[in-house]
């Protein structure tokens, strides 16, 4: 079964001239195989990077890379639906849509659905397969029990199926703006405060434990969602593509220990002593995976 | 004006029948289990209890909409394919489903059956509703508590189904049916158990000084002093630190009610077929007042007469209380 590894789209509001000097670096040195471009949690930093995404797109071709592009995970405004409309309307890339308003425009045409997208079961993938979805990543919460029945439904149909293996969970998305609050803004005159936070603001407890990430309107984990060494249960569910989402790390070198392990070149204790030399300031997890909390790093056996 | 229908919470067999004494149009409720999204214990009715309850509103003239509005996992479909099966024999006047599969599943199915399109399914904009209308026969809509009156205005021109609103109980934050902080804390998945910060796992703890602590499992979530009222523990309305605030705070939200009381008449101005009132899992005494109350002021306002508003205000009894994002985009 094929293994590819994903590049998920960049969460947080990183300035333009870091977008591009990463995603040149992903396309000359990351051996990830399909990268995800596009703005997914706020409509209002689209346009920071919208002129640039045909030039990162064409490079990272160029780098033998597969270019998908991500839609809005939230739409209700009239810019958003614009958005979701216009990305829907593209012919020459596939497509990820992450809010149910983009069913209506690409029922009967090729598109993948994301990760924010609930198909939670094998009726609901079929359901959508058969209006043309062929590949579905699945919400980060799914636990690998259930993960491994609809993986038996993804490949009797035919589609591809994707999951979170590495990078912050998303736990929740709203239509109100988080940081603009903690500024003492609204999301209408933030003047995007986020962008001062590259891996998310972190909210602590009020006992001093570090709790959750804030980006914009989405809510992250502290902990990093790290599969490495539940791979082999991973291939073993059905799952084609591991997606890495990207954080204020280096990527280059996560790119590099998930593909040795999934390739054979390294053990997974290798690669997770290389992980541990990263020093990612984030504890790892692996707990939804498990049916356990989220937040709980479960030890296997490698 | 169209006369809107008022939607109460029925979270057991007795709390139905006072919200059909205190003047439910329609009442909804669930069963014992995860397919729906209040799966508290001691909620909920068994099939025997569900099938009297049916019997009792419709005697009544009074309908009622079962919610199967949870996200079936790989493997466990049959308890929702079940469920279904067993509103469609008792006759229940419509289902709440949010999830893909379960929607396809009934049309299919129970041709006939009504669909009603939970909140938790998000739907938030005119495209997301008209595609479950279009595909699963959708014919109303549970709007995301996120859309203010003019646009609520808007978007009742754009869809081809009824509009049902909340217009007052707790007040939900993050976009419902796309949240999973309950599950990072507590292993029980909001979307796939039905529960939001579930009870086992809360804490309270008073230290020396009279300091409550709240926590979910492992983490807390809120401390208060010993004048202040400790609230039950929900991330999302929990106080945090933040590297730009110098106390803790209320990152998400101030602990409120959403009561609309206020904006009723234009709600009803606005094209809304149904008003839903939160809470299945409040008393009978509570059910009774909040819907008798609406009830007359529903009945005021179609009979051209203007409503006691405050006496809907005063509900909340001294809680806080807010018109979230239905009075003004400035909330998002």
């Amino acid at each position: 079964m094929s293994r590819k590894l994903t590049l998920g789209p960049i969460p947080f509001h990183w300035p333009a001239e870091t977008k591009r000097d990463f995603y040149a670096r992903i396309a000359d040195e990351a051996p990830v195989d399909e990268v995800y471009l596009g703005e997914v949690i706020c409509s209002k930093r689209a346009p920071f990077f919208e002129r640039a995404y045909a030039a990162v797109a064409d490079r990272l071709e160029r780098g033998g890379k597969r270019v998908i592009l991500s839609s809005l995970s939230e739409v209700m405004t009239k810019r958003e639906r614009q958005m979701m409309a216009g990305l829907c309307e593209v012919d020459d890339r596939e497509i990820e849509i992450n809010n149910n308003s983009g069913l209506l425009h690409v029922s009967g045409r090729t598109h993948r659905i994301g990760p924010m997208m609930n198909v939670y079961n094998e009726r609901t993938l079929a359901v959508l397969h058969v209006r043309g979805a062929t590949h579905f990543a699945l919400p980060v919460e799914m636990p690998g029990h259930a993960v491994a029945r609809i993986g038996q439904a993804a490949a009797a149909a035919g589609a591809g199926l994707e999951v979170q293996v590495f990078g912050r969970a998303s736990l929740a998305v709203s239509a109100r703006c988080y940081h603009a609050r903690a500024h003492g803004r609204t999301k209408d005159n933030c003047q995007f405060v986020c962008e001062d936070d590259p891996d998310g603001m972190p909210l602590t407890t009020l006992a001093g434990e570090p709790f959750l990430r804030i980006n914009g309107i989405q809510t992250l984990s502290q902990s990093c969602v790290n599969l490495l060494g539940d791979l082999d249960d991973v291939a073993a569910s059905g799952v084609t593509h591991y997606r890495l989402v990207p954080q204020d790390t280096d990527m280059l070198a996560v790119v590099g220990v998930f593909r040795d392990v999934l390739d054979g070149r390294a053990t997974g204790a290798e690669g997770a002593a290389r992980m541990d030399a990263l020093d990612i300031a984030a504890p790892f997890s692996n707990g939804f995976w498990h049916a356990r909390p989220g937040a709980h790093h479960v030890r296997t056996a490698r | 004006m169209i006369r809107p229908e008022l939607v109460c919470p029925a979270g057991t067999p007795a709390g139905l029948r006072t919200a059909v004494e205190a003047g439910a149009d329609t009442v909804y409720c669930g069963f014992q289990n995860a397919t729906n999204a209040r799966n508290f214990p001691g909620l909920n009715f068994t099939p025997q209890e569900m099938e009297r309850a049916v019997g009792h509103a419709h005697d009544r003239g009074t309908k009622v909409l079962l919610a199967l509005n949870t996200f079936p996992p790989a493997g466990k479909f049959d308890l929702w394919r079940d469920a279904a099966a067993l509103g469609a024999e008792m006759g229940v006047d419509a289902f709440i489903v949010a999830d893909i599969g379960v929607a396809d599943h009934i049309a299919r199915e129970h041709p006939g059956a009504r669909l009603h399109l939970s909140v938790q399914a998000a739907a938030s904009s005119p495209e997301a509703i008209r595609y479950y209308c279009r595909e699963f026969g959708v014919k109303r809509v549970v709007l995301p508590r996120i859309l203010t009156v003019p646009e609520i205005e808007a978007l009742a021109a754009e869809i081809p189904c009824e509009i049902e609103t909340f217009i007052f109980g707790n007040h939900g934050l993050m976009v419902e049916g796309r949240c999973s902080l309950t599950n990072y804390v507590t292993g029980l998945s909001t979307n796939m158990d039905g529960v939001c910060s579930p009870a086992a796992d809360v804490h309270y703890d008073r230290d020396t000084e009279g300091t409550m602590t709240t926590r979910l499992r492992d983490v807390t979530i809120d401390r208060f002093g010993c004048a202040e009222t400790a609230g039950y523990p929900t991330i999302c309305k929990g106080r945090y630190h933040a590297p730009h605030r110098e106390d803790g705070y209320y990152a998400f939200e101030e602990p409120v009610s959403l009561n609309l009381a206020k904006l009723l008449p234009s709600l009803m101005g606005a094209g809304v077929h149904a008003f839903k009132i939160e809470g299945r899992q409040r008393s009978r005494a509570y059910v009774r007042k909040v819907v008798g109350a609406f009830r007359r002021a529903v009945d005021d306002v179609m009979a051209g007469e203007t409503p006691a508003l405050d006496d809907l205000v005063a509900l909340t009894e001294g809680r806080k209380q807010t018109e979230g994002a239905f009075k003004t985009k400035k909330w998002r």
